[in-house]
């Protein structure tokens, strides 16, 4: 699969509470969560986003809450996926068992600049800047989450191994 | 080569004959825990199984205290989702009501976790058990759902970063002040993806409510699991909640450890971690001057009965800055209950403080105490992000009971000393 798209950047340390604030979390409907992704982080996100769109962050991203309700935010506003210098360990088990793809690349992190144009080859774990032509490897996924991509998440992976 | 504490309550729980840091292995899960935020996305996943039975009830518990008593209809709907659910499978330890207390705070008060226990939760604070001796770490919904339809996890065994407090402990510092130090010191990815175990003579001296603090901040240095070793004060704290049974680990002496730290306590003061990160954390004696709108004292971190007698003492015969909100949640009905009985309600009142229900409440900038732009809030929780107790242009600064109670009786961030002498 391949995702290509606009990049938006931020910081290190992005928060869940940044990706989606509690004050909405009085509901889990992937409609309502979408209207406020990012929105303390940069208020201007949801409205600015095309489909396809890809986030470009710096180290720890989706620290603090163990809340799903921030990777089907993100997912349910459009982006197609995330890079990053690294992931916090809750929001990086999450994303795997929620089918949002994410990408760990501290170089990629650091060169992509914001509104270039980039494309994650999510097989090869290849990334590449379009608009600078820079090519960046992204750190192998364990084979076991691997199988996680391939089975649809973690519930259909239950579902037809019958176990985890 | 030995094994760590941590490695050894893994290998009592898998299959697995042998695994390494790194190894993806399957768990059986002791305790499930979720909560009104978590669960309804967890009842939706394992709805859509396709599979329809619970592996084992008793070990599954909902706690509804986040947005409880139910501050709107959106959240008393999704209430509603997790009290069907727990009807309909027959779920014992589901927490509503005048029976919900936070839920960290609450289920070792219950005795529902146990030293040893192997435990997950739809929560990130699911980490305070390590106070008890136990592997306990927060996990997204959808993981907390497969537990339940199986009874099982999976985990990359983490390695394990060793830290040991020495020395006694200054005036007023108590598990908060040390956990915020650590936290300063290797920064909130510092303890990314490993379990940090936690020791030291300073450790050993402090009550099984100061441990739970320090234990409950782990992830804020974006640990799997912050766990303190076992002790004759574990084992008496235990005892008497018990209702299975449990088991000490201890590491052992040639266990391997990916670092080693130590601290003397004679450096440590009282601590404020400035706002938007716990890791900005600075002693008392280098704050300078920051006035404050509130005070909360509450939460998981700080909300049990030993924080509140530590406020109380402060705040006895004083009153509350004029113009300064202090809102006391006590963490439980029982924390409640006792802190009725020993008169503690009575000063908190007197003082001028707002006494609420046990409730996560402005924790999570929920509700019952939400900032407004430019207000400035001392809390005794655990997190001091941007926007987490309300506006985004509002701040939180974070600190222990003690600091948080002279601050509310002067307006600023202030030393309990400053009020008491
Ligand atoms: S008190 Fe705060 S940190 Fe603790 S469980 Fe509630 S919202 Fe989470």
């Amino acid at each position: 699969m391949i995702f290509k798209g606009r990049a938006f950047l931020f910081g290190d340390d992005i928060d869940t509470d940044a990706i989606i604030p509690a004050r909405y979390l009085n509901t889990s409907d992937p409609e309502e969560l979408k209207k406020h992704c990012m929105e303390d982080a940069d208020p201007e996100f949801y409205s600015m986003l095309n489909k396809g769109d890809i986030i470009v962050a710096g180290k720890n991203f989706g620290c603090g809450s163990s809340r799903e309700h921030a990777p089907i935010a993100i997912k349910a506003a459009g982006v197609s996926c995330v890079i990053a210098s690294s992931f916090a360990r809750i929001f990086f088990r999450n994303s795997f068992n929620m089918g949002l793809p994410i990408f760990e690349s501290d170089e990629a992190s650091g060169e992509i600049s914001q509104g270039d144009v980039v494309e994650v080859d999510a097989s090869s774990g290849i990334i590449t800047d379009l608009t600078t032509g820079k090519q960046y490897e992204s750190k192998p996924i364990p084979p076991f989450m691997q199988k996680l991509i391939e089975d649809g998440g973690l519930i259909e992976h239950i579902r037809k191994t019958g176990g985890i | 080569m030995g094994m760590t504490l941590a490695e050894k309550i893994l290998a009592a729980h898998t299959d697995t004959q042998e695994f390494k840091p790194g190894d993806i292995i399957k768990v059986n899960v002791d305790v499930a825990l979720a909560n009104d935020i978590t669960a309804p996305v967890a009842i939706q996943a394992f709805k859509a199984s396709g599979l329809n039975r619970v592996a084992d009830t008793g070990k599954v518990v909902f706690v509804l205290d986040h947005f409880t008593p139910n501050k709107d209809i959106a959240s008393a709907n999704q209430c509603k989702m997790v009290r069907d659910f727990a009807r309909e499978q027959k779920i014992t330890n589901f927490f509503d009501g005048g029976e919900v207390g936070v839920e960290h705070a609450l289920l070792p008060e219950k005795g529902l976790v146990l030293p040893g226990d192997f435990i997950i939760g739809a929560d990130s604070h699911t980490c305070t058990y390590g106070a008890l001796g136990a592997f306990a770490t927060g996990v997204g919904s959808t993981d907390l759902a497969a537990a339940i339809l199986t009874g099982q996890a999976w985990i990359k065994v983490p390695s394990t970063m060793k830290f040991t407090f020495n020395g006694t402990l200054q005036p007023w510092v108590g598990g908060k002040d040390l956990i915020l130090y650590l936290i300063g010191d290797i920064g909130v990815d510092g303890g990314l993806y490993h379990v940090l175990e936690i020791d030291g003579p300073a450790v050993s001296s402090l009550d099984l409510s100061n441990r739970l603090t320090m234990s409950n901040m782990a992830i804020e240095a974006g640990a799997k699991a912050g766990i303190i070793p076992a002790d004759e004060k574990t084992e008496a704290y235990v005892k008497v909640r018990a209702r299975r049974p449990y088991t000490l680990y201890e590491s052992d002496p040639d266990a391997a450890y990916v670092s080693r730290k130590e601290y003397d306590c004679a450096n440590i003061e009282p601590q404020v971690a400035f706002p938007h990160l716990p890791e900005n954390s600075r002693g008392i004696s280098e704050v300078g001057e920051v006035r404050i709108d509130q005070v909360v004292i509450g939460s998981c971190t700080n909300g049990r009965i030993e924080d509140l007698r530590i406020a109380a003492r402060i705040m006895d015969g004083r009153k509350v800055a004029r113009g300064l909100r202090c809102i006391v949640l006590p963490a439980t009905p029982e924390i409640f209950r006792n802190a009725e009985d020993e008169g503690l309600i009575k000063i908190f009142l007197d003082a001028g403080a707002i006494i609420g229900p046990p409730t996560c409440g402005p924790c999570l900038g929920g509700h019952m105490g939400i900032l407004a732009r430019g207000e400035k809030a001392l809390a005794t929780t655990n997190r001091n992000f941007v926007g987490r107790m309300g506006d985004p242009k509002s701040e939180v600064y974070l600190s222990g009971p003690a600091i948080a109670a002279a601050s509310a009786i002067t307006g600023k961030i202030s030393s309990p000393q400053e009020v008491l002498s």
